[in-house]
């Protein structure tokens, strides 16, 4: 199969953007330079392209229980026009993806979910809404799963993140002085240029920003506007790069790298976005059995104790010469200049502070298991 | 940039430059550009031994690791320890202040 290209391909292309594959997609991985698009975004504002990013409409009277029983958040608690972090499990409790859930309409919700995964996804959730089912002990999964209509818009729609400091002053530049900023984890349908486009509060690089949905027929007009009402705000085009390095050191899980469908939400850390008191969701009855016995490893984030060679997914983490779990993500973080890293290691080396063992090249090197997140914003 | 014509250069992207029984080797600037941000060189040690093709250092830019080989088998004379300090040079001057060993 050969790789798509976003709606904005071309104009990656026009400025002179290193394209590489990436989750089936052909996609820009830096336009200059790594570092100076993550500082750009560390110190004034930048847009990615996120077109890739799939989006699954979920609609009809059914929706909100269904949905509850597929995720484990709670969509409860989801009033119109707000979103959330959530992930879609097996029945092992492994992660099959983690996604925003925006609830757009009473009944109908959009999930923004990973490139790689968005066919997995869909697949996945048709599959369980065709056997009519929903999971689990409670029956009730039938009458619900009647009741929802599941559609891939993915193609239809493309997307940017603007992310960085200077994003409310963007955001006003392109939405005008009177229109106010969705507050955090919001969405709103705003008007554009004789169109209409979805701005979310939201983001994954740790700075404050937003990503904005379109038709794909916009997309191309869209990203102009952004190009050309950015220049007062020192703006550039951000490529996939330096959206790696600005969520690690957030510590923001990616997907295919630090989640697996054979790595739980309990070792992976995010607990905290599991409702483990919702009567039942897939996965649900594993992960009281990991949360009972305790997960054998977690992830956890390091930081290396001398200047050195950066760490790098897979590299084997050692303490005393035992072997003791593996990087999953790992770089020299442009905001520290400093290798730093997320690793699984075995759950009784994962306190923050554990001095820890990177094996690189063959040396076994030192680092500490840190506190999220890897970087802090200096107080302004 | 002016590719210079005075240099040797091999299938993996390395320069070589001749100065009498030694070589001087480094990237090219299609190298260094595709392997963007160099942040870390690990260079060879002074008196190693290198058959041809051998992986005698390692570039890290803030993607990936790639293993920079010897062009001919020899001894490694010099190493360029400007690199420790400040691994940019690679990418601003990959022919110039930007050289790595010489064999």
């Amino acid at each position: 199969m050969s790789d798509k290209k976003t709606p904005l391909y071309e104009e990656h292309a026009r400025l002179g953007a290193k394209i590489v594959p990436f989750a089936g997609w052909l996609m820009p991985v830096q336009y200059t330079s790594i570092v100076e698009e993550h500082q750009t975004v560390r110190n004034n504002v930048g847009v990615f392209d996120i077109s890739h990013m799939g989006q699954l409409i979920l609609d009809g009277a059914g929706a909100r229980d269904w949905l509850n029983m597929m995720l484990t958040n709670n969509v409860e608690k989801l009033a119109i026009g707000t979103g959330q972090y959530t992930l879609l499990l097996n029945e092992r409790g492994g992660i099959i993806d983690d996604l925003i859930i925006y609830r757009i309409d009473d009944q109908k919700f959009l999930l923004v979910v990973n490139a790689a995964r968005t066919g997995e996804d869909f697949a996945w959730l048709q599959n369980h809404l065709k056997e009519g089912r929903s999971p689990g002990r409670l029956n009730g999964g039938l009458e619900t799963a009647a009741h929802c209509n599941l559609t891939n818009r993915s193609t239809e729609f493309g997307g940017v993140a603007i992310q960085g400091p200077r994003v409310a002053e963007l955001f006003r530049a392109l939405f005008g002085n009177d229109t106010e900023l969705p507050a955090r984890n919001h969405i709103l349908d705003l008007p554009f240029d004789e169109t209409r486009v979805s701005v979310a509060h939201t983001g994954y690089t740790g700075e404050d920003g937003i990503e904005v949905f379109f038709r794909a027929t916009d997309a191309v007009k869209f990203w102009n506007a952004v190009l050309e009402h950015g220049k007062p705000f020192g703006m550039k085009p951000c490529g996939l790069g330096a959206r790696d390095t600005l969520r690690l050191e957030m510590c923001y899980p990616l997907n295919g790298s630090d989640l697996s469908p054979e790595r739980n939400p309990i070792e992976a850390g995010l607990g905290f976005f599991v409702d483990l008191t919702k009567p039942d969701f897939v996965g649900r009855d594993a992960l009281l059995k990991t949360k009972e016995s305790g997960p054998r490893e977690k992830l956890v984030p390091f930081r290396m104790k001398e200047k050195g060679p950066p760490p790098r997914p897979r590299y084997r983490v050692f303490r005393n010469g035992e072997r003791i779990g593996e990087v999953t993500s790992g770089t020299l973080s442009p905001s520290l200049n400093w290798g730093v890293g997320m690793a699984y290691v075995s759950s009784a080396h994962a306190k923050i502070g554990s001095e820890i063992d990177i094996e690189i090249r063959g040396q076994k090197l030192p680092a500490t298991v840190e506190k999220k997140p890897l970087y802090r914003k200096p107080a302004s | 940039m002016i590719i210079p014509d005075d240099l040797l250069y091999t299938e993996t992207h390395e320069w070589i430059k001749r100065e009498g029984d030694n070589i001087r080797v480094g990237i090219t600037d299609h190298a260094q550009s595709e392997l963007t941000d160099v942040v870390y060189v690990e260079l060879p040690k002074i008196d190693r031994q290198a058959n041809a093709k051998e992986p005698i250092a390692v570039v890290e830019s803030v993607k990936a690791a790639s293993d920079i080989y010897a062009p001919a088998k020899g001894t490694v004379v010099e190493a360029n320890k400007a690199l420790e300090a400040d691994p940019g040079l690679i990418n601003r001057e990959p022919y110039g202040e930007g050289w790595i060993f010489v064999l």
